[in-house]
């Protein structure tokens, strides 16, 4: 059975971009090849997480429908990683 | 995120433009340290109390006052916010300012010879110091600092990598000179050495050096219900999501009045300035150069006066825009949005040209306004400036609008045998600086010499988005 992708959404609201989504968003260049058509990733509008006692919280990404807070390139690859080996695929 | 001190900056503004817009900023701003760092958080310096000091700080560099010009400690942001709010007028004082709480004293730059040293046999240290610095005590290199010149050889020579540089980032990184570490320990610019680059700003590890920012009259502006227009930079392409069209759009939405391309006052520029060229080339001056990025002229007033005659007169294109401005909306108020902060400087001497916003602010100023940029519906722009004019951002780009323009109007120019030889310089330092001076005397080649401060040209600006 073909396995869904893992659904990378990274919050490109304005709050999340100002503070790392920009960065973020160089995930797609730099996954591993053998990564690439495991994982789908896209931009998507505000999350609407980022109210002020969450601000220190930003940038959000959702995987899979969770949702991660302070998400850097190193966190989500980790995450990419976790969901695969749990899996066991490579 | 490339770094801490970044995000702290721009979280603090999303914050106090947040609180502004829900009216309750004067109530909550003496208390935005202590939500930061509240009680038992962790501190990112030696304790959460001198965190929040130095947020306090931040502050008020945020509300436009600078920290260097405090008198009275006790005095709340609260009431610094007032004074802003009230603030009709420009301000006319240097827009940078060195927090002093922040600033960490790093230790003077020089050399150090780590535990790395093995004290070896060969000893290339010591046989190639050319001021006989480097002694070997008890198997371990010294450097007798009353001899060292900070030449860096024994760094290079070291086989075992024992040898290292620590400097004071602000100093190395000014082109200047203008900012040293005064008799406290404690850095401090010299306003009339400055050229505004913002070269410091971006390098301190500790934030430390800050923009007055003029966000809170803006901000006023809009909620007293005045005419505000948004002149942006051709240089926010890319550096915001979605197209440049919903970035115009949410700029409206947050309550300018209306918006315009920087570009289309670079187009007048470039016209200007390749007509200015002809001029001064067929009067036989043998070089002229740029004058659209500000720190470079500062440059040039402040370092190389004798080469201020061979700077293009030609106005920025920041000020042609203001001055479109001016004609379409005479009673508007007029906001350059740009990478810059040399261009505060520039705004302040320019009548066309009320405020100046960086683009770290405008995303927090949208971001605090809860306006994402992406659901934004196209705005349409009433006349899109030329590419070669949005080319401007880049560095080389306005050589290339001068050249175009040079070749389109005046095609005979080349005939009467004037050879075009355009140089330029891309991103001013210690040693670009220095290259100006051999400019003024004449002594290399070139009739066209275009200078931008940052490296790639505005795109690369201290206060853009995306480096
Ligand atoms: S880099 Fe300069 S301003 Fe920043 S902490 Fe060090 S001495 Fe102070
Ligand atoms: S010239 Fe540039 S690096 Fe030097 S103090 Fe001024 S802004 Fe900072
Ligand atoms: S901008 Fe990301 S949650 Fe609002």
């Amino acid at each position: 059975m073909e396995e869904q992708k893992i659904k990378i959404e990274i919050c490109c609201g304005t709050a999340c971009y100002m503070l790392g989504a920009a960065e973020l968003l160089r995930l797609e260049n730099i996954i591993p090849d053998q990564w690439k058509d495991a994982v789908d990733i896209s931009a998507i509008p505000c999350l609407e997480a980022c109210s002020s006692d969450n601000l220190g919280g930003a940038p959000f990404v959702k995987i899979n429908g969770e949702l991660m807070s302070n998400a850097s390139v190193e966190s989500v690859c980790e995450k990419i990683f976790e969901i695969m080996k749990t899996r066991g695929g490579h | 995120m490339s770094n801490g001190a970044e995000r702290m900056r721009r979280e603090l503004m999303i914050r106090v433009v947040r609180d502004f817009t829900e009216g309750k900023l004067e109530e909550t701003i003496d208390r935005i340290p202590l939500a930061i760092r509240p009680k038992h958080s962790q501190s990112s310096r030696c304790c959460i109390y001198h965190d929040r000091a130095v947020l306090k700080y931040r502050l008020m560099a945020l509300l436009g006052f600078a920290s260097e010009n405090e008198t009275d400690e006790t005095r709340t942001l609260k009431s610094y916010l007032q004074e802003a709010v009230a603030r009709k007028e420009k301000v006319k004082e240097p827009p940078l300012s060195v927090c002093s709480a922040g600033c960490s004293s790093c230790p003077d730059s020089r050399y150090n010879v780590t535990t790395n040293c093995r004290g070896c046999f060969a000893r290339p240290c010591v046989f190639n110091c050319p001021k006989g610095a480097i002694t070997v005590e008890n198997q371990h290199s010294k450097i007798d600092y009353t001899k060292c010149i900070k030449c860096g050889k024994c760094e290079q020579v070291c086989p075992f990598n024992a040898i290292i540089k620590t400097t004071v980032p602000c100093e190395d990184a000014c082109p200047v000179g203008a900012i040293r570490k005064n008799a406290d320990g404690v850095a401090e610019i010299d306003f009339d050495r400055c050229i505004f680059c913002g070269k410091c700003f971006n390098k301190c590890p500790f934030s430390a050096i800050m923009e007055r920012s003029q966000l809170i009259q803006i901000l006023q502006a809009i909620r007293d219900g005045k005419k505000v227009v948004a002149m942006v930079a051709p240089s926010a392409l890319m550096q915001f999501p979605g197209t440049v069209e919903q970035l115009f759009s949410a700029i409206h939405k947050a309550g300018f009045s209306d918006v315009m391309e920087v570009a289309l006052g670079a187009e007048l520029t470039t016209e200007h300035e390749a007509a200015e060229f002809a001029e001064k080339m067929i009067a036989k001056q043998p070089i002229m150069t740029t004058s659209c990025c500000t720190a470079y002229v500062e440059l040039v007033k402040r370092h190389v006066p004798e080469f201020l005659d061979k700077v293009s007169t030609t106005p920025s294109p920041m000020r042609y825009a203001g001055r479109l401005v001016r004609e379409k909306h005479p009673d508007a108020i007029s906001v350059f949005i740009g990478p810059c902060i040399a261009k505060r400087l520039e705004a302040m001497n320019s009548d066309e040209i009320d405020f100046v916003m960086t683009f770290e602010e405008l995303g927090a100023l949208l971001a605090g306004m809860n306006i994402d940029i992406m659901s934004q519906e196209k705005w349409k722009i009433e006349r899109p400036a030329n590419a070669t004019a949005r080319n401007y951002a880049k560095s080389c780009g306005v050589t290339e609008a001068v050249i175009l323009e040079m070749q389109e109007k005046n095609p005979e120019f080349s005939k009467i045998g004037f050879k075009l030889d355009n140089k330029f310089i891309n991103g001013i330092d210690k040693k670009t600086a220095k290259l100006l001076k051999l400019y003024a005397m004449g002594k290399l080649p070139g009739n066209f010499l275009e200078v931008m401060s940052c490296t790639g040209g505005c795109v690369g600006g201290p206060c853009s988005l995306i480096k």
